[in-house]
């Protein structure tokens, strides 16, 4: 026992020796080729028709759009080189880029911008259609290099809304009179972006390398990226550790492999590029199904949830805890509202005086991986030491997307995107209008209150960033008393690379269109 | 004449149980909740009843179920797979794509663990009560007990990681741009871990099945004669012991044949093995129903191919046997 306990040392210690060693004699040495983690694989890289997670990190690469954003969310020029906004705020003029070309060496111009904004995204894209339909009355060109959008009303989150997975320009010659979904080019994506797709080996990898003709001289640096799709999350960590891979993105390790990844060597941790995303963890609420649309018994619920235990020991301490709707790292945010600290015994109060009678409340966790199902378990505790009959309900994607989507929960996990501007990625989960089976990154929960929809409405288009501040914190006062949801966590998700590699998250959506400026040491 | 006629009734047969699953896969998968729009909508974080509307309408499940089903049945008749809407590709062309890679790892780990198996039980058998059959038994044991996500993630560590002799996952170096031989022998590189690591499961259930077949069968009249007649013992272990012994193996390994196709979805997600087990268990994650009733249709095709084969390697292993219809 002795000896076997020596022998296994033994190992530990040289295999940890020649470990570290190794990182470099395995590390790709090919000059300026990165190696990224990519899970899962996307199902498309069209991005004009899909906007998966993973779609979006690789495709903004390959499209564009008319803007990019700091990290203080202020538009940079991408597609359009200039902009001028009307004085009354109703009409946008975009200046274009000068020598830009298509992958297929075809030129760009205004109408592919006008074929996308206006035909193409207004037809196949969730998040672009309803602004196209609702505030915008007319988008045209001005001369090949020149758009203009007029709007019905001031909407000043149009700004906010030309990033590559809300607004791609996608491009004409290639889609215009095609059945967009069926189109067989959808296979071999051409964009104008700094990087051109070179071969997809489904199950392996993705190739995409340098697109010589980019219109910025200079750029990019890098002349190959290499996405590996790696199923496993441990194995995914092993693979940065024998240096396989050098960029392990936001969300792609589990979070308690964080910590460990972070002090190797020439590893570098970073959580910004999420600004745009700034998503907020929540327990929706399903207010038709009795107690549950109580107040007090949801004022109850989330006085019983510690959301600190939930930071700082299952979700590694990445994060912020929320005060409300709005993420702290987006406009409009308001800190002036209702708080709900950790207090069982107030919580009991509550639910008892909220004439709670023992029925069942079923949690529906997120189907992510470890982490949320340490989640919703910790939740459950949580809410029976607060006297709450609850039960776990598990399923996989399909089932919480159909179980969420058509309002067959209770309470449901799920972590939704704010899009930079409450008016595109906070009201929608609020507003009764927004009560559709189907969506469940909708008002899945069916709350509804004629004064938050006023209020969500006139702040979208008040004519000032004052008055919608104004608007913004009512609404969040209102909010935080009723608690539509149980918010959580304003969650981090760290990108690990390999410090040598330079530049890498330079815009508020980091990797999504971050390739373009990356260099290697 | 006899072997034809069996064949052929066994062939029909086949088809008829192919028939049957085909339909029952259909309807299995539609029970699952959830739809594959539904779940492409869920992944991107955003839907509405129009996007969900157009993905349906693409992904044809608009069309009443039966309707649906007429379609899949009449292309299999004309053995076309079908496309899969979310992947844009051919269900034939994503199954041929990975096939390979699934035959070369479940291929490999099939023969390791046959002559492996087979060895260290005839090997354990004849030993029987000294220490190196106890030695094969308890190894066997501990991985035939031992989940094979576990022995798969340790091997990383310790091969990969701590060692650093083999690569943790994937099936070649990627950008690497090997051919010919190099590329062979990348390829086998990254095929030790998952080959030995699903191998070992195997060779645990060989050599315990060899071993316990060889003393049921050492206790046989027909051994001790042979023994009274003079033979030494090496001709009685491999003429009259193993040849008898090594029925149940081939009937076992006739099963795992059969699933070489199937691919090994834990073995294969583990080590980014981009075989078929992979592409199925996507599938199923998905509700990519065509890839889905695909993978399992080649599959459920190749357990009754093999079915077929175990029972003629049968007779030529046992001549007594008959094959009947």
């Amino acid at each position: 026992m002795q000896l076997w306990k020596k022998a296994a040392a033994a190992v530990i210690i040289t295999g940890a020796a020649t470990g570290t060693s190794n990182v470099w004699a395995q590390a790709p040495k090919t000059g300026d080729t990165v190696h990224v983690v990519v899970q899962p694989e996307p199902p498309s890289l069209m991005q004009g028709l899909n906007q998966n997670a993973t779609t979006n990190m690789v495709a903004g690469n390959i499209y564009e759009s008319l803007l990019r954003y700091d990290e203080k969310l202020n538009p940079q020029p991408s597609l359009a080189k200039s902009w001028e906004i009307s004085s009354d705020a109703k009409t946008y003029t975009f200046k274009l880029q000068e020598g830009v070309t298509w992958h297929d060496g075809k030129p760009f111009s205004a109408d592919d911008v006008v074929f996308s904004l206006d035909k193409f995204l207004r037809e196949v894209h969730p998040r672009w259609r309803p602004i196209a339909n609702n505030q915008i009355d007319k988008i045209e060109k001005v001369d090949d290099l020149t758009i203009r959008i007029t709007l019905k009303q001031p909407f000043g989150p149009l700004m906010l809304a030309l990033e590559p997975a809300s607004a791609p320009i996608v491009p004409r010659h290639i889609y215009e009179g095609t059945d967009y979904r069926a189109n067989p080019m959808n296979n071999t994506p051409i964009g104008t972006g700094p990087f051109k797709l070179k071969e997809w080996r489904k199950g392996s990898y993705i190739h995409l390398t340098k697109n010589e003709n980019y219109w910025l001289k200079d750029k990019p640096i890098l002349s190959e990226i290499y996405w590996h799709v790696i199923p496993d999350a441990a194995a995914r960590a092993v693979a940065y550790e024998t240096g396989k891979v050098d960029v392990l993105p936001g969300g792609s390790v589990d979070v308690y492999d964080v910590p460990r990844l972070s002090k190797l060597p020439n590893t570098c941790v970073t959580t910004k590029g999420w600004e745009m995303m700034a998503p907020i963890a929540w327990i929706a609420i399903n207010h038709r199904n009795g107690i549950l649309g109580n107040k007090q018994f949801r004022q109850g619920l989330m006085h019983a949830i510690d959301k600190e235990f939930g930071r700082d020991v299952i979700y590694g301490g990445l994060g912020k805890e929320p005060t409300g709707p709005i993420a702290s790292k987006t406009k409009f945010y308001s800190e002036d509202v209702k708080k709900y600290d950790y207090d069982p015994a107030k919580a009991t109060e509550l639910i008892k005086a909220s004439g709670y009678k023992g029925e069942p409340i079923k949690i529906l966790g997120l189907p992510y991986g470890e982490t949320w199902n340490r989640w919703a378990e910790a939740v459950k505790q949580n809410l029976a030491d607060a006297g709450v009959n609850a039960e776990l309900v598990n399923t996989d994607v399909a089932g919480w997307t159909q179980q969420t989507g058509n309002f067959d929960f209770d309470l449901s996990f799920n972590f939704v995107y704010q899009l930079g501007d409450p008016a595109i990625g906070v009201a929608r989960s609020y507003v009764s209008s927004n009560i559709v089976k189907g969506n469940p990154f909708g008002n899945v929960g069916g709350y509804s209150n004629p004064e938050v929809d006023k209020l969500f409405a006139e702040a979208a288009v008040a004519p000032t960033e004052e008055k919608r501040q104004e608007l913004y914190t009512k609404v969040q006062q209102i909010l935080t008393d009723e608690l539509p949801v149980l918010w959580l966590l304003e969650l981090d998700f760290p990108t690990i690379y390999r410090c040598n590699v330079k530049n890498l998250v330079t815009t508020a959506i980091g990797l999504n269109d971050g390739f373009r400026d990356a260099w290697k040491e | 004449m006899h072997f034809v006629r069996f064949a052929g009734s066994r062939l029909v047969k086949g088809v008829i149980v192919l028939f049957a699953i085909a339909v029952l896969n259909f309807f299995l998968i539609r029970a699952a909740p959830g739809d594959p729009a539904m779940v492409l909508a869920g992944q991107a974080g955003e839907a509405d009843a129009v996007l969900l509307a157009q993905l349906r309408e693409r992904f044809g499940l608009d069309q009443p179920l039966l309707y649906q089903l007429w379609i899949y049945l009449k292309g299999y008749a004309t053995l076309d797979l079908g496309f899969s809407y979310r992947q844009e590709q051919p269900v034939l062309t994503l199954i041929l794509d990975r096939l390979p890679a699934t035959l070369i790892l479940t291929g490999a780990a099939f023969i390791i663990s046959l002559v492996l198996g087979v060895l260290l039980g005839a090997l354990a058998a004849r030993r029987a009560g000294r220490w190196s059959d106890s030695l094969i038994t308890t190894i066997a044991l501990i991985f035939y007990a031992t989940p094979l996500f576990w022995v798969a993630l340790m091997s990383q560590i310790v091969f990969a990681l701590k060692l650093g002799w083999l690569p943790n996952v994937g099936y070649e170096t990627i950008g690497a741009g090997y051919t010919g031989l190099s590329r062979v022998g990348d390829v086998a590189q990254h095929l030790a871990l998952p080959a030995i690591t699903l191998g070992l499961f195997f060779t645990a259930l060989y050599a315990r099945m060899m071993r316990a077949s060889m003393l049921e069968v050492a206790g046989a009249d027909f051994v001790k004669t042979a023994r009274a007649k003079g033979l030494p013992p090496s001709i009685i272990t491999r003429r009259h012991i193993a040849r008898n012994a090594i029925l149940p193996v081939v009937t076992l390994a006739g099963l795992q044949a059969g699933q070489l196709v199937g691919g090994a979805v834990l073995t294969e997600t583990v080590f980014a093995w981009p075989g078929i087990g992979r592409l199925m268990f996507d599938a199923l994650i998905q509700r990519d129903y065509s890839v889905l009733l695909g993978v399992f249709f080649v599959s459920s095709a190749m357990v009754v191919a093999f079915n077929l084969i175990t029972d003629i390697v049968y007779r030529v292993a046992d001549p007594r046997i008959e094959v009947a219809a």
